[in-house]
């Protein structure tokens, strides 16, 4: 796994409201992008029984697995439902407005 | 796949924990693995449990509940297989041990295996006492077809489905206990007729004296129950299946079915087989040991502990905890002394409650009662130096939490006995609560106490529902909820938040249904986030709201509905069903059920082009192809050519047919035809949960019609039956006649009519068989066949407005709606793999 920044592309493929998935340097990553226009990101796996969480609905502060409706913060990504923490990762717009992801070290 | 095997076999040869064997997978055995877990036993035990019923752990107390129908048979087990996979426990499911080698320590089960094991315990409960009664058995030795012992999952289910079958009527209860009331009035809840037959002088004679059990019966006389007292069953009539039973000195009962609750046994074969002390049961010591073995334990119905056996869950409790004390070495001291058995419960819709002596023994003790049958209240108390040494309380429970407490612990008492029986202007109740101890357990079945449930109180939650949540109290059979309530409130000091939330529509909203409709409409809201923005506390989106709001805006604007992608679940996002996995199912529609060689070639032809790894056809005569990868969604619609066949959301799906009169030889109506012709009409309907359909051509119903939302029956003479509210789902409920009608075109407009009502007033995911019994059968008729309410024409025209706005979902395979529509969301390589056949 590589640390540092890491360009998505145009977050435009990102619908307001929703998930989708990348793949970053080995990582499985759901950005989201909320209706006030912030990003936020976090794993892509379910931590309960592997879940698409990039399918999951949103508001504001939480995502829902959508096959057990388990809840996740996407600031912290802990659950709120007693699951497993998903990791979560600092994300941004670049002046292109390009999706940009920070792996830790 | 190899590397794992050998990987954990390696494991297991290194593993150099005792191996701890549970026979019996029932309430104690289970609770058992769970208090030694408790206590850290997974370090030091690899545990095995055997079990001859083919499921997990479930909660028998709670098959009353789904007897009736008040709970699914799915909602009732306390532990999932996950639990045994999470905790590593080996569970060997529908297996049944067969004999203990106690010098090897093995133990044989009938599936051929021989398991060894350091620590064993015994956990195997009782079976139903079958009364000796002529004709009980087939010569084959089965149960008589229509008799039915009333212990397990099985037997409830076969209870359930018996008594479902429009033909049977009338069933028999042989036992006048607990059991049997509570089997009487669960069969009552199916429409069937029921007679209770005791052989004691009064009902639960266990439990209570005869003038306890004279108003017990005028309450349950009151339901509609028969009950005979003082009558032995002689025989079961029938010979290939049940038609009636014989009684002693009465005339016999003719009925279809006899459910037998008369009293348990110990299961205890295994011990004797293998040499094990057994007197009324397996023997035990204070640890709950079998004597003079020392790697043996013993725990619930199926023990004798100085001399007692027990048939309720509380002792096992307390047993299973000493128990594992001791297999642990958490307390190397505890000891289990017997248990003061106090039992309440609502007994088919009674309260009951009774503990120690039914009446009083010596000339020196004291009785206190108290009787008002009328009101179906019966009270006594039986006081012996000053302390509660019994007491029997029906229909009326207030005084129970104390008077519990005090026979438990024999608290003194006041003076004036009659507060014991009432709250006498004082303090009374919450006093009651207050004065319980922190360690009294409130729920049984979950085994909560007051200080859990005080606790979870000071640690902010304030709900009745949060607390249920938190802690489980009140989760399991439901008869100490009042109870729990009490504690919440006193643990609050009276300042429980009502949980106003149960009420609302949706959580995000703090409406009700009717108001958060006519806010919407005056507003003009069309989209979900312009009601967050109008509508929700401090305009806050919330995640679980927007499927049941973007479900009711679509419901009330049809098109002129604002669509949020966002809003949907992604079942909805996607036009197809997730999948454990992740991936999708598809289901071309085919009205009616009916398909042609051209649609079945192309399915073909699809499910080889894009591996579908599984190909199956749907309980609703619909073909489901499985498997399908989010990203091959379009293609593999494009490629089928076909319109949505709707499996997915909470809306119309799909109408059931049988061939009907074209072809069948008994079929009065063309139920193909208006099959087709409904589900054409009402395609993609969205609702407040899925709506199952089906049209029969006939009586005999080949489409099962009676167990729909909305089901239409044939009947002679050109007329057609409309049934609505049934269910033959986790839940089964047979549908209530709306309307019988003389041609189609009524029987759609009726069910129209139906089903726009439900969309605009049941609550968000209420199906259609808790919707129908909620308002009334007779409401409903008066508003859609009648029109009572002068609204019959505006719900026709909401409805004309949805079914104008269809738009086939599938035809966005050409334009994704939104970008990456379509776009994976999985990480392949950590799914769980679905198995390809
Ligand atoms: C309908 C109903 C309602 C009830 N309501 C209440 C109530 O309201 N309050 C209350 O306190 N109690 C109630 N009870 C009683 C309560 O359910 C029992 O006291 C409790 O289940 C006993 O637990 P157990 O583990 O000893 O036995 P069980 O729960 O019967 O478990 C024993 C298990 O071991 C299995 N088994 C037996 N032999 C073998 C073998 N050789 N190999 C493998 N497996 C074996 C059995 O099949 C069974 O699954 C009710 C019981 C019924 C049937
Ligand atoms: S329901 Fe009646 S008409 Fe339809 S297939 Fe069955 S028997 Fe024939
Ligand atoms: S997999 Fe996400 S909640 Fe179960």
């Amino acid at each position: 796994m590589s640390a540092g920044l890491h360009v998505l592309g145009p977050v435009d493929q990102i619908p307001v409201g929703e998930g989708r998935a990348y793949g970053v340097a080995g990582e499985q990553i759901a950005v989201f992008r909320l209706r006030d226009g912030s990003l936020r990101a976090v794993s892509a796996v379910c931590p309960h029984k592997g879940g698409p969480i990039a399918d999951g609905t949103i508001d504001g502060d939480v995502v829902m697995c959508p096959l057990h409706q388990h809840v996740f913060e996407l600031e912290t990504g802990c659950s709120t439902t007693g699951a497993g923490p998903l990791r979560s990762y600092p994300v941004s717009t670049d002046e292109s407005q390009n999706v940009v992801v920070r792996l830790p070290n | 796949m190899t590397a794992l095997a050998s990987r954990s076999a390696r494991g297991a040869q290194g593993d150099t924990r005792r191996r701890l064997v549970v026979i019996g997978n029932g309430m104690a055995g289970a609770r058992a693995v769970e208090e030694i877990l408790a206590r850290g036993g997974a370090v030091q035990h690899r545990i095995t449990m055997f079990g001859d019923e083919p499921y997990g752990n479930y909660n028998r107390i709670m098959l009353s509940h789904v007897l009736s129908g008040e709970e699914d048979a799915g909602g009732i087990f306390l532990n999932s297989l996950d639990w045994y996979r999470e905790n590593g426990i080996t569970l060997h499911a529908g297996v049944r041990v067969e004999r203990i080698d106690r010098f090897a320590k093995l133990v044989f089960s009938d599936d051929g295996r021989a398991t060894p094991y350091d620590v064993l315990i015994i956990a195997t409960g009782s079976r139903s006492f079958m009364p000796p009664v002529e004709g009980l058995y087939t010569p084959g030795g089965r149960l008589l077809p229509g008799v039915f012992a009333f212990r397990t999952i099985d037997d409830t289910r076969g209870m359930v489905s018996y008594a479902q079958q429009d033909h049977r009527r009338r069933a028999v209860v042989i036992g006048g206990g607990l059991l049997g009331l509570e089997a009487a009035r669960g069969l009552q809840s199916h429409g069937v007729d029921v007679d209770v037959v005791h052989s004691g002088a009064h009902l639960m004679n266990a439990q209570m004296g005869p003038d306890g059990g004279a108003v017990l019966r005028r309450s349950v006389e009151a339901l509609g129950i028969r009950v005979h007292t003082s009558s032995r069953t002689t025989a079961i009539l029938g010979g290939d299946k049940v038609r009636g039973v014989q009684l002693r000195d009465a005339p016999d009962i003719a009925c279809d079915m006899v459910v037998v609750a008369a009293g348990i046994r110990p299961n205890v074969e295994v011990a004797v087989t293998s040499g094990l002390p057994v007197e009324r049961a397996i023997v035990v010591d204070d640890h709950m040991r079998v004597p003079d073995e020392d790697g043996i334990y013993a725990v619930g119905e199926c023990v004798q502990h100085r001399g007692e056996v027990y048939g309720l869950v509380a002792p096992l409790w307390e047993q299973a905890a000493v128990l594992a004390d001791h297999v642990t070495g958490a307390n190397p001291k505890a000891t289990y002394l017997g248990s003061r058995t106090a039992t309440k419960l609502k007994v088919a819709g009674v309260d009951v409650a009774s503990m120690g002596l039914q009446a009083p023994e010596r000339d020196t003790d004291e009785h206190v009662v108290f009787s008002e049958p009328s009101r179906g209240v019966f009270k006594s108390i039986v006081i012996r130096d000053s302390k509660i040494v019994g007491a029997t309380l029906l229909g009326d429970s207030r005084k129970v939490a104390f008077l519990t407490q005090a026979f438990d612990r024999g608290l003194p008492l006041p003076e004036e006995r009659v507060s014991l029986l009432f709250d006498l202007g004082g303090p009374g109740e919450e006093s009651g609560v207050a004065e319980l101890d922190g360690d009294a357990q409130v729920c049984n079945c979950n085994g909560v106490s007051k200080q859990a449930i005080a606790d979870t109180v000071r640690g902010g939650c304030t709900t009745l529902s949060g607390v249920m949540d938190a802690t489980r109290a009140g989760k399991g059979c439901g008869s100490c909820k009042l109870l729990v309530r009490q504690v919440v409130e006193w643990a609050a000091d009276g300042a429980v938040a009502e949980d106003p939330a149960a009420a609302y529509y949706v959580p995000g909203v703090p409406l009700e249904k009717a108001a958060l409709m006519a806010a919407i409409r005056a507003q003009g809201l069309r989209s979900v986030s312009a009601v967050f923005a109008a509508l929700a506390p401090g305009g806050t989106e919330d995640a679980k709201s927007k499927m049941g709001l973007a479900s009711l805006l679509k419901m009330m604007w049809a098109g002129e509905y604002i669509d949020e992608r966002d809003a949907r679940f992604v079942n909805d996002r996607v036009h197809a069903n997730i999948q454990r996995d992740g991936t999708f199912s598809v289901v071309p529609q085919m009205k009616g059920g009916v398909t042609s060689p051209e649609q079945l070639r192309r399915i073909a032809d699809v499910a080889d082009k894009y591996n579908i790894p599984l190909v199956k056809l749907t309980g609703g005569q619909r073909i489901d192809l499985l498997g399908v990868p989010k990203e091959d969604l379009p293609k593999v619609w494009a490629d089928l050519d076909m319109p949505s066949g709707y499996a997915y959301g909470k809306s119309f799906r799909t109408v059931k047919t049988c061939v009907g009169q074209e072809f069948c030889r008994f079929g009065t109506g063309d139920s193909t035809k208006l099959g087709i012709e409904i589900e054409s009409r009402f395609q993609g309907i969205e609702s407040p949960a899925k709506l199952k359909l089906a049209v029969s051509g006939c009586p005999r119903n080949c489409a099962e019609s009676l167990v729909k939302d909305v089901g239409v029956v044939a009947v002679d003479g050109g007329r057609w039956e409309i049934y609505v509210g049934g269910a033959a789902g986790a839940h089964i409920r047979k549908g209530d006649l709306l309307a019988t009608v003389d041609n189609p075109g009524t029987v759609t407009l009726l069910a129209g009519r139906f089903m726009q009502y439900y969309r605009e007033q049941a609550n968000w995911l209420e199906r259609t068989y808790s919707f129908v019994p909620r308002v009334g059968i007779e409401h409903l008729r008066a508003v859609i066949v009648d029109d009572a309410e002068g609204i019959a024409a505006r719900l026709d025209e909401a409805m004309q407005r949805s079914v104008d706005a269809y738009a086939d979902p599938w035809a966005e395979r050409h334009d994704p709606f939104t970008p990456g529509q379509f776009r994976t969301s999985l990480p392949l390589e950590v799914l769980p793999q679905v198995p390809v056949r």
